[in-house]
């Protein structure tokens, strides 16, 4: 007797755990950003969130008698995207209970990977961000570059002065100060771009963020509908409300929500259209908490909002099928 | 983009590139296997009513000599491919059927010797031409061999203007097309002048992948002026050679949903069923042989093998050898064939392709423990009709058939493209095959 299956016998390269191992590489380049500017107490914010992940991971799904899929790498990206959206100075407890709520509620509790209706990270994001808001709206100024030359792993603490994320002090004082902040109008572009500002870990910098990117359009794991329509909305109406759209690209969660976060498989649309959908919707919302709302950024709320539109949108929104005339 | 001065087509939507393993057989020269001591001949080969045996058991056949004969409009002659004795008429496995009728013949008396004599078919009426089509019982030979008198005959409020002639064969390791357009492309282009008789088309494309330029070059040395013959060359892409994605490719027409080529004004045929076509009206020669691309990395004579139809597989791996133990047995290429739990079942008019697969190869595509949809979104993407596969494969888990009728199910065509890519190995052609087994067992009832 020969093996039987039904067709196709051949199978491309790709498999969850390719994917989601690929996706972690793209993550290094924020990620060594991240300690580039908050120092090695962002290494061990991530390290902390990265095994609470995974040590989630393995006891809810020994709990729940699922397979354990540790391996799979998906509890990694979740660890390590909850530490990128912490400030510098958090207590480690919080990206611990973060990541703990990520994995073991938002995740495992609503069927695990496939199944859960929202971005885990973003999820636990957000509810810590309710439990600890002072902790979790405290912001460090990135350290001098100079700290590298005495570089040692093992110092826990970060030793700047706290500072206002650029979107809050444009939402408390205006733009003119903060140009006066960092200079000059270019200065500030420069900086947001390359991450030298008050902000998340691994959100601050644009740069890093792109070059993962970058890589996972080129090993096609993400495609550009999401990111595009997500980050062209909120370039064009924060144009349109007379904002400076390139500040609002750069400033803030933007990049790596709209690359990282909102292209989450599971919790997005699968059609292309639908795709186009869901960026609109995050980028009108984020521009809308943004600019009316009471909190400088809402790149996390918008995400988790259209995650909860996402399966409407798979009912509703067909492509052209071959052959049916529209 | 242009190749030789002619323009490179392609469908728009979707589409895989699997690696194409074409290599191990292109080069090789279409050889005559050997007369089988014994064949398996089924009554039904083709799409539509099995053939009624029109010999009895012991009794004495010649080669080509008409078997089971046609039953209703849509069914086909079946011939002995060898002289012999009727041994046995019952059921016996055949690709995905367990019990279909077959005619068991054992070689025995001896072939006719010389060639036939050949015809002047210019000088044959179309309905003198498909009757010696009708006789011979040529079926499609691409894959879903539907009997080729029907197909030509279209119902007469359906104007056709166009043949398309598939030389696609974008299966990965099929080479049979390949080479036979290679071997014998006078013999083709005969053969379509005789299909473009009976069918008083204006235009007729022979559409080729660019994985077989030698061929294309070849057709477009040889076709003669003033025919309105054109080969196309096509991008290589999976699934090109599905009818619909080859008329879209070449013509941007789209058949529509439920609807058939000729709805479009088309009629699709496969190399190989124009080179049977001929033989059929010159030679009056019924489909008794086929050429059969015999391939897989553990196959120790891999070849194209012109092979008698009723061939058990058995017969083939004894011939080609194998290094390794054999992990699967697919008939026809990997990504549509059919695998066979047993080396019993014969090759019939369909077989293009025998793919043996090794213990590892094989196992590596498990689809028995599948994940979770995780919505990815690739089998959206590489569908070329368009469809939602992860829906329907999820609406498929829940058992939800009459929802997969809200997501299209009928118009997919099976081709595999979204189990190819899927990171999760869902099997997501065999929950739409089930959906459509379903859908169709509640309408009958």
């Amino acid at each position: 007797m020969y093996r039987i299956s039904v067709s196709p016998h051949i199978h491309s390269k790709d498999n969850i755990a390719t994917i989601m191992w690929t996706v972690v590489i793209a993550l290094i380049p924020a990620l060594l950003a991240s300690i580039y500017f908050f120092g090695p107490r962002a290494f061990w914010l991530e390290m902390a969130s990265v095994i609470t992940a995974v040590v989630t991971e393995a006891i809810s799904q020994k709990l729940l008698g699922r397979k354990i899929t540790i391996y799979d790498g998906s509890a990694v990206i979740t660890g390590l995207l909850v530490a990128f959206n912490m400030p510098p100075n958090v207590p480690f407890y919080v990206p611990i209970v973060a990541t703990f709520f990520a994995i073991g509620i938002v995740k495992q509790l609503f069927g695990g990977l496939g199944y859960n209706i929202f971005n885990p990270a973003l999820a636990g994001r957000v509810f810590v961000m309710f439990a600890w808001l002072p902790a979790m709206t405290t912001w460090n100024q990135p350290l001098d570059p100079k700290w590298l030359a005495n570089f040692s792993l093992f110092k826990f603490n970060i030793d700047t002065v706290t500072t206002a994320t650029p979107l809050a002090i444009v939402k408390a004082k205006g733009t003119s100060e903060l140009i006066s902040q960092f200079g000059t109008k270019i200065n500030l572009y420069k900086d947001l771009f390359i991450g030298k500002c008050g902000g998340c870990i691994g959100e601050t910098s644009a740069l890093a963020i792109l070059i993962g990117a970058l890589f996972l359009f080129a090993r096609r794991i993400i495609s550009w509908h999401i990111p595009l329509s997500y980050i062209g909305t909120v370039f064009i109406l924060t144009f349109i409300s007379g904002q400076d759209p390139i500040f609002h690209l750069l400033a803030g969660g933007l990049f790596l929500g709209a690359f990282f976060m909102a292209t989450d498989y599971v919790t997005t649309p699968v059609t292309k259209k639908g795709m186009i959908i869901f960026g609109i919707g995050c980028g009108l919302i984020t521009v809308l908490l943004r600019l009316k709302g009471g909190p400088p950024e809402g790149v996390s709320f918008s995400i988790l909002f259209m995650n909860a539109l996402s399966p409407l949108i798979d009912r509703l929104v067909k492509q052209k099928v071959f052959g049916v005339k529209k | 983009m242009w190749y030789l001065g002619l323009k490179i087509r392609t469908f728009r939507a979707g589409g895989v590139k699997p690696k194409e393993h074409k290599e191990i057989t292109a080069d090789k020269e279409i050889v005559n296997f050997h007369i089988p001591q014994k064949v398996i001949i089924p009554l039904l080969q083709h799409t539509g009513k099995p053939a009624k045996p029109v010999v009895k058991k012991g009794d004495i056949v010649s080669e080509a000599q008409l078997i089971g004969e046609k039953d209703g409009k849509i069914s086909a002659n079946v011939h002995s491919s060898i002289p012999g004795r009727v041994v046995d008429i019952g059921n016996y496995p055949v690709l995905n059927n367990l019990k279909t009728p077959c005619i068991v013949i054992k070689l025995e008396g001896e072939f006719k010797i010389g060639a036939p004599p050949k015809d002047d078919w210019e000088r044959l009426d179309r309905k003198e031409i498909l009757k010696r089509i009708e006789d011979a019982g040529i079926v499609g030979m691409g894959g879903a061999a539907f009997p080729t008198d029907v197909k030509y005959s279209p119902p007469p409020d359906k104007k056709v203007d166009t043949l398309i002639i598939n030389g696609v064969e974008c299966e990965p390791y099929l080479t049979t097309d390949y080479r036979l357009m290679l071997e014998k492309t006078d013999e083709i282009l005969e053969g379509i002048k005789i299909a473009k008789k009976i069918l008083n088309v204006e235009k007729v494309f022979i559409g080729i992948e660019l994985n077989k330029k030698k061929a294309i070059k070849k057709f477009k040395e040889s076709i003669p002026v003033k025919e309105n013959i054109f080969v196309v060359p096509l991008k290589v892409k999976y699934p090109q050679g599905a009818e619909k994605q080859l008329i879209k490719a070449i013509l941007d027409r789209e058949v529509p949903s439920g609807g058939l080529p000729f709805d479009v004004g088309v009629i699709v045929s496969n190399v190989a069923t124009i080179y049977a076509i001929r033989e059929a009206v010159l030679y009056k020669k019924p489909l008794i042989e086929r050429v059969i691309t015999v391939t897989g990395k553990i196959v120790k004579n891999p070849g194209n093998y012109k092979i008698r139809i009723g061939t058990p597989i058995s017969d083939i791996i004894q011939e080609v050898g194998v290094t390794e133990n054999i992990g699967k047995i697919i008939i026809g290429g990997p990504m549509m064939g059919i695998s066979v739990s047993t080396a019993d079942i014969p090759v019939t008019k369909g077989t293009s392709g025998i793919l043996f697969l090794s213990e590892k190869e094989a196992k590596k595509v498990n689809y028995s423990n599948f994940k979770a949809c995780i919505h990815c979104a690739k089998c959206v993407f590489v569908c070329p009709m368009g469809l939602n596969p992860s829906m329907l494969s999820i609406l498929g888990e829940m058992e939800k058939w009459d929802d997969m009728t809200k997501f299209n199910i009928l118009d997919c065509i099976e081709c595999g493209s979204c189990s190819f890519v899927c990171p999760a190995q869902r099997p997501i052609v065999q929950f739409i095959k089930t959906g459509k087994v379903f859908l169709k067992f509640r309408k009958e009832r």
